[in-house]
């Protein structure tokens, strides 16, 4: 506290209180998030429980039947008619090929198109989707993937090299992989944004350095440059594998999870249970596995958050 | 021969020999840029052709096949929305309009506020609160939506633009609040204790201190939090429920679904909703650069 305010004040009155609690300015945002957050969670957690409806989700208790029901006898979560593509395995493609894919394209470009000539032009091509939305990027996609030869231009090249034309999104083998491709095109923007700004926080002293002392492009990389850019490789890493496990809106306008529920994944299951086949609870305690599936994630970003000082 | 003339080739061989080794890396970093602008490209092209010459040829045979028009943003932004999901393409460009101003400003005045207390103020489990709101950033939003539109039903905010307007300000919240606490924190801690000597109050210092040195950061995230909500669909799916309040993102979906094959429309809408986010990032790209570096990442 600050020799100001020991002056005036005597005891405690509302407006010094006002004045020096942060409380009282935080109220409004842990109010709302108190509301938006820490209730609907616990709320469905105890709706996963019950069989109902969007109108009334606790209809009726039926204790842990919905998990043994999604977990044994769902057609299209863990099970499935057209294996090996059940939403668990389709969000364990995302977890490792949407990461991966994310952050192989966004170092190779922040890292081999640091200070090439074009180098504005292409972090600004692979930047641009940034702005589009998942909705918009879905219209994108299709048309890129659309079955027709002589308009989807994926299909244009395929038949070119003598393939037939091939349904991308209207199978089930091909479906959930072109849904990552989709992904990875929406998200590199962001992690190509992240590793660029880490790539140029290495000291080009110790490049140069280690360039002088005979090391290869590769090796300066590996050994100069990435471990001063693990920390954010990490982030990201982090960042993409919890927006693969959330995402819904790419596959709910690309495909509805289809052809016969096979490129569902997690975060689409629980929209679609719950607004689509209007079965809040089903859908709930997909809701409540898929929290358990960030939670190791959640734990990670808290252990590495914090605040220090003190307050004035 | 001597060395005089053995060496001024050699910089020239070692600059061939370079380019020559560079020359798949420049391959591969084109066909990137290439993967990446030629299906915006692809649907910018097929949003100025015709019916007939979008669904019959690709676009990239537009420069020989021809069959331009710029017909189909007529049709898409004709007042009446005639033949297009309702409310039409017009109205649902205002609704977006509409939502996304309000759903900007309110999260970053609140979560402004609740920085600054968090950061220079006396608070009491400030560190356990701050790391909650950590663990909100990762929570999946999919774990609040039924209780949440239980809750808009029981106050009957379901259906209206206050509701959703309401529930981005509090999704947007831990972004916004991670992001503005590590700005505020930024902020010389001499200039905060010299003017709390000097008597200024809180409020004083918050807005003549903490806000104009931040503002590069409180810039960053109200472009973020825009094209965010912008762009958002999921939220008005759930939480709009009235066919005249849907945005443009709702109206591209059931375009899609109504018309899946007519790709002169669908791109023609689809740009529509992409020119004002692209303006914003075009004009402001350096403070959404800083932003997104700064901070970690929303989901």
């Amino acid at each position: 506290m600050v020799a100001v305010e020991v002056g005036k004040g005597q005891g405690l009155s509302i407006s010094r209180l006002l004045k020096s609690r942060g409380e009282i300015w935080a109220g409004p945002g842990l109010l709302l998030l108190a509301t938006f957050f820490v209730w609907p969670l616990l709320r469905t957690i105890w709706v996963s429980f019950h069989k109902g409806s969007i109108i009334k989700p606790t209809r009726e208790f039926v204790g842990i039947n919905n998990y043994t029901d999604l977990l044994t006898n769902d057609p299209s979560f863990l099970k499935t008619e057209l294996p090996p593509w059940s939403a668990l395995f389709n969000s364990g493609l995302w977890v490792v090929f949407f990461t991966v894919g994310v952050i192989g394209v966004g170092l190779l470009v922040a890292v081999l198109g640091d200070d090439v000539k074009y180098e504005k032009a292409l972090k600004a091509a692979v930047f641009l989707p940034i702005v589009i939305s998942f909705t918009a990027a879905s219209v994108v996609f299709r048309l890129v993937f659309a079955a027709d030869s002589r308009i989807g231009s994926v299909n244009a090249l395929w038949t070119t090299f003598g393939f037939d034309s091939v349904a991308w999104l209207g199978q089930a083998g091909t479906a959930n992989t072109t849904l990552i491709v989709a992904g990875i095109w929406v998200w590199t923007s962001l992690s190509m944004t992240l590793l660029s700004s880490a790539y140029r926080s290495v000291p080009t002293e110790l490049r140069d350095a280690a360039r002088v002392d005979g090391a290869t492009a590769a090796q300066t990389f590996w050994r100069v440059s990435f471990p001063v850019m693990r920390p954010t490789v990490v982030v990201v890493a982090v960042t993409m594998i919890i927006n693969a496990l959330k995402a819904v809106d790419l596959v709910l306008v690309m495909t509805e999870g289809g052809p016969s529920a096979s490129s569902r994944i997690v975060g689409f299951t629980v929209f679609w249970e719950i607004f689509n086949n209007n079965r809040a609870g089903y859908g709930s305690s997909a809701a409540v596995l898929l929290l358990i599936l960030v939670l190791p994630l959640m734990w990670y970003q808290m252990r590495n958050a914090g605040l220090d000082g003190e307050t004035s | 021969m001597t060395t005089g003339t053995n060496q001024t080739p050699l910089p020239v061989i070692e600059r061939l020999i370079r380019v020559t080794r560079k020359g798949p890396v420049h391959v591969l970093l084109g066909l990137v840029g290439l993967l990446w602008l030629l299906p915006s490209i692809g649907l910018l092209v097929t949003s100025f052709r015709t019916r007939s010459a979008s669904s019959q040829s690709g676009w990239w045979t537009a420069a020989w096949e021809g069959g331009w028009t710029l017909d189909n943003y007529d049709t898409i932004l004709s007042s009446s929305g005639e033949g297009l999901p309702p409310p039409g393409f017009a109205k649902a460009l205002w609704n977006t309009v509409i939502i996304t101003v309000p759903s900007t400003i309110l999260p970053v005045i609140v979560a402004s506020l609740a920085a600054y207390g968090l950061v220079w103020m006396n608070f009491r489990f400030r560190n356990t609160i701050y790391l909650g709101i950590v663990a909100m950033l990762v929570i999946p939003l999919q774990v609040t939506w039924v209780p949440v539109l239980k809750l808009f039903n029981t106050l009957d905010l379901t259906g209206s633009f206050n509701g959703l307007i309401l529930a981005h300000t509090a999704y947007g919240l831990p972004f916004a609040v991670f992001l503005l606490v590590r700005g505020f924190s930024e902020v010389p801690r001499s200039l905060i204790e010299a003017a709390r000597i000097d008597g200024a109050s809180h409020i004083q210092t918050f807005r003549k201190i903490v806000l104009p040195l931040a503002m590069p950061v409180i810039i960053s995230l109200t472009i973020f939090q825009f094209v965010w909500v912008w762009n958002d669909l999921m939220n008005a799916l759930i939480f709009v429920q009235d066919v005249n309040k849907f945005p443009l993102t709702i109206s591209i979906r059931n375009l899609l679904g109504q018309y899946g094959n007519e790709w002169h429309l669908l791109a023609a809408g689809a740009f529509v909703s992409m020119v004002v986010p692209l303006i914003v990032f075009l004009s402001l790209q350096r403070f959404y650069v800083r932003g997104l570096t700064a901070g970690a990442v929303k989901g």
